[in-house]
């Protein structure tokens, strides 16, 4: 298949794996912040290629994990309401709430559908003037354009029976986050692909410059984050903190100004709380006064649902990269993806469901090879 | 353009006073009987069937019996390759011989909301007719139940099948043994990715075709080919990944697979990219995996591949005494991953 293929050629993975071998002089410590690399990083095994003395450090770039209790639980009371069509990506019926999921919420007999795009929450809207639609706009830079657009969409064609419950959250003041955290162990970064064809890389160059940190944009196959590796590591080596761009085939400086005026027409920045993690300033997006209408979260009251979340759930740490998944005590004990904890065992993109899926055997776990690594 | 198929001359639909079925289809009384005599026994008819009798009463062949049950709610009725008729036949049929046993009988129950349009029906039985002449087996007692609307989707099909299982044919999914061999008959998740992509609200167009096929010619070939098949089955409901971590289950054993040796087609591979979803989780209705030992894979590979079902078939994997319980890909990069069974609900109704 063209433009996976290529990126995915086994030759290509050797070569640069060769060439990190040859540059890697001591232990480096990187961070991908996006779940998709993580994801990628551990189907391809690509962690088992690399040199002991390169630890991969898993970011919070999982939107569905870093998701705040309280909204799923107040997806779920707007779900429960009989007039409500609740619509959603997939990846989000399955994460649990303080009491519940929206999977429970469509078995007790919730009207929650997954959708593939939130134009079709929009056509659902048309389809039944009768019913409220809701869509769980959840995500990075990268969703928040297209659920903004399907909010005017919905704006230009009068459905007033359609709202967004929005739960947006932006990447560069996590890195700043984690970079500010004393405990903070990483020296560079693989910055989200996705989330810089939409916004650019620009706003990474101060945190660069500021925590003379290596940022790499980086793309999702196998070959895109073996050279963006590559690029990180050969500015480690040579004390250099730039900001550079692995993946040119997408992303721009600049990224798409069309996407980002649509998001700020739509959106205003606020201070978000994060799974996990707590509150970062200036770290998410809201829906603009001027589309309260349109706004799920003031349309049905639920802005002041309370929260309870498991204590045995580490998740906070593993998103800020202070321990590995399989650190946390409940790790396939009380936490499995059949009955998850935390989000990060839920998503496709969480570290937590990651490990589980791919490196549980203790034989092929990472750490363990690395351990073996250094005793050869 | 449109297309002239000739089979629409031959079974024209039948003479009714109605163009949807009534809850009087299923009363037991005059438009049921005339519900069996116009659409069923035109298209299934034997003499043990025509004999209209509540059970069917049928030589059997002396030996073991296979017997399987299986129902059908697939959404929706007709897609790319295929419809819930021909599903219903080969589903169950593929259910019985993966034992290795010869199908026989097939018994089909209907479950029929109100207001379905006959030529419906007709469309669904026509393909069923079609599905039985090719697996050679006979549909030989059924039943009809019309409910409300709403009570059920359009359709619910039920089938259950019987075959003789040959002497000295032991096939189980605990009979792995290390260094047995990994067979898959040829490309996988093309029936999954057919329903998903034919979906109402998926704006999504793609040429993706169904498998839905019949798989008892391909096991009598490989029967022939060797008596000594430790493990099959046809990888539906969940996919390739779902079965093989089954075997790996059941016999105590580890399976280790090359990512490069599972064909995926290109036009199948290309939806899965864009929906972000791994074809080894994806159902298949015409493809089996059986587990046999080393000496005899080769034999059997060659057999499969002489059968219209098996032309690709293909070793993809082994089995082996490390990590009980788990099937372990080894990825082209020459790096290993668990593939997990799937959780949660991917796709429903595909079957």
């Amino acid at each position: 298949m063209k433009f996976v293929d290529e990126y995915r050629d086994p030759a290509l993975a050797k070569r640069l794996l060769d060439q990190i071998r040859q540059i890697v002089t001591r232990p480096w410590v990187i961070m991908e912040i996006c779940g998709g690399h993580t994801h990628a990083i551990m189907k391809n095994g690509l962690d088992q290629l690399l040199p002991a003395q390169i630890e991969l450090v898993h970011g919070p770039g999982c939107p569905v994990c870093v998701t705040p209790v309280e909204t799923i639980d107040r997806a779920v009371a707007i779900a429960a309401k009989p007039e409500v069509i609740f619509t959603s990506f997939g990846d989000m019926l399955r994460v649990p709430g303080s009491a519940s999921s929206l999977f429970m919420a469509k078995s007790a007999g919730a009207d929650v559908r997954m959708v593939y795009s939130p134009l079709e929450a929009v056509a659902l809207a048309r389809q039944n003037p009768a019913r409220e639609v809701v869509f769980l706009a959840v995500g990075f830079e990268t969703t928040a354009p297209g659920n903004a657009m399907a909010l005017l969409q919905a704006k230009r064609e009068v459905l007033t029976n359609f709202s967004l419950l929005a739960s947006h959250v932006l990447v560069p003041p996590a890195i700043r986050a984690l970079l500010s955290s004393p405990g903070n162990r990483v020296q560079g970064y693989l910055a989200p692909g996705h989330v810089c064809t939409v916004m650019g890389w620009q706003e990474y160059e101060p945190l660069a410059e500021e925590f003379q940190v290596p940022i790499v944009v980086t793309g999702f196959e196998p070959v895109d984050i073996l050279a963006g590796l590559l690029m990180v590591l050969r500015q480690l080596e040579a004390g250099r903190h730039e900001v550079e761009n692995q993946y040119g085939r997408s992303v721009s400086r600049e990224g798409n100004r069309a996407a980002q005026r649509v998001v700020d027409e739509v959106f205003a920045v606020r201070d978000r709380a994060w799974r996990g993690i707590g509150v970062l300033p200036a770290s998410g997006l809201v829906i603009r006064d001027q589309f309260a209408p349109y706004d799920a979260e003031r349309k049905f009251g639920v802005e002041t649902i309370s929260v309870r979340e498991s204590e045995l759930c580490k998740s906070g740490d593993v998103l800020q990269g202070l321990i590995k998944p399989d650190s946390c005590p409940a790790f396939g004990r009380e936490c499995t993806p059949e009955h998850p904890l935390g989000a990060t065992m839920v998503s496709g993109e969480g570290a937590c469901a990651a490990y589980y899926r791919y490196h549980r055997n203790c034989p092929t776990a990472p750490h363990l090879l690395r351990s073996l690594a250094v005793l050869a | 353009m449109h297309t002239l198929n000739p089979e629409n001359f031959s079974c024209p639909l039948p003479i009714t006073e109605y163009e949807t079925i009534q809850l009087a289809h299923g009363s037991g009384g005059r438009l049921s009987a005339e519900l069996v005599s116009r659409f069923f026994l035109p298209r299934f008819g034997n003499e043990t069937l025509n004999r209209l009798e509540d059970q069917a009463v049928v030589d059997f062949p002396h030996g073991r019996l296979a017997l399987t049950t299986d129902s059908f709610v697939v959404d929706p009725l007709f897609f790319p390759g295929g419809d819930i008729g021909d599903l219903a036949i080969n589903g169950t049929v593929n259910d019985v011989c993966m034992s290795g046993a010869t199908p026989l009988y097939l018994a089909a129950a209907f479950i029929i909301e109100e207001g379905l349009p006959m030529v419906t029906l007709h469309r669904i039985l026509l393909s069923m007719e079609k599905a039985i002449k090719a697996a050679g087996v006979q549909i030989v007692t059924g039943d009809t139940k019309v409910v409300n609307r709403g009570c059920c989707d359009k359709l619910f099909i039920n089938t259950t099948g019987v075959g003789r299982v040959p002497e000295g044919v032991n096939i189980s999914a605990a009979n792995l043994k290390c260094g047995d061999k990994i067979i898959l008959s040829g490309s996988i998740a093309d029936h999954g990715m057919a329903i998903l992509t034919s979906r109402e609200g998926l704006s999504f167009e793609s040429r993706v075709k169904s498998d839905t096929a019949s798989l008892n010619g391909l096991v009598e070939k490989m029967l022939q080919a060797s008596s000594s098949i430790h493990a099959m089955r046809d990888p539906t409901r969940g996919g390739l990944a779902t079965t093989l971590n089954e075997f790996a289950t059941s016999s105590r054993v580890g399976i280790v697979l090359e990512e490069g040796a599972v064909p995926v087609r290109p036009e199948v591979r290309g939806a899965c990219e864009v929906l972000g979803i791994d074809p080894m989780y994806v159902a298949n209705e015409g493809k089996l995996v059986a587990v046999v030992p080393a000496e005899v894979a080769d034999r059997v590979v060659a057999a499969m591949r002489s059968h219209p079902m098996g032309r690709e078939a293909n070793i993809i994997g082994e089995v082996v005494a490390d990590n009980q319980g788990l099937v372990v890909m080894r990825t082209a990069l020459g790096a290993q991953r668990i593939v997990d069974m799937p959780v949660g609900e991917q796709l429903p109704r595909i079957c």
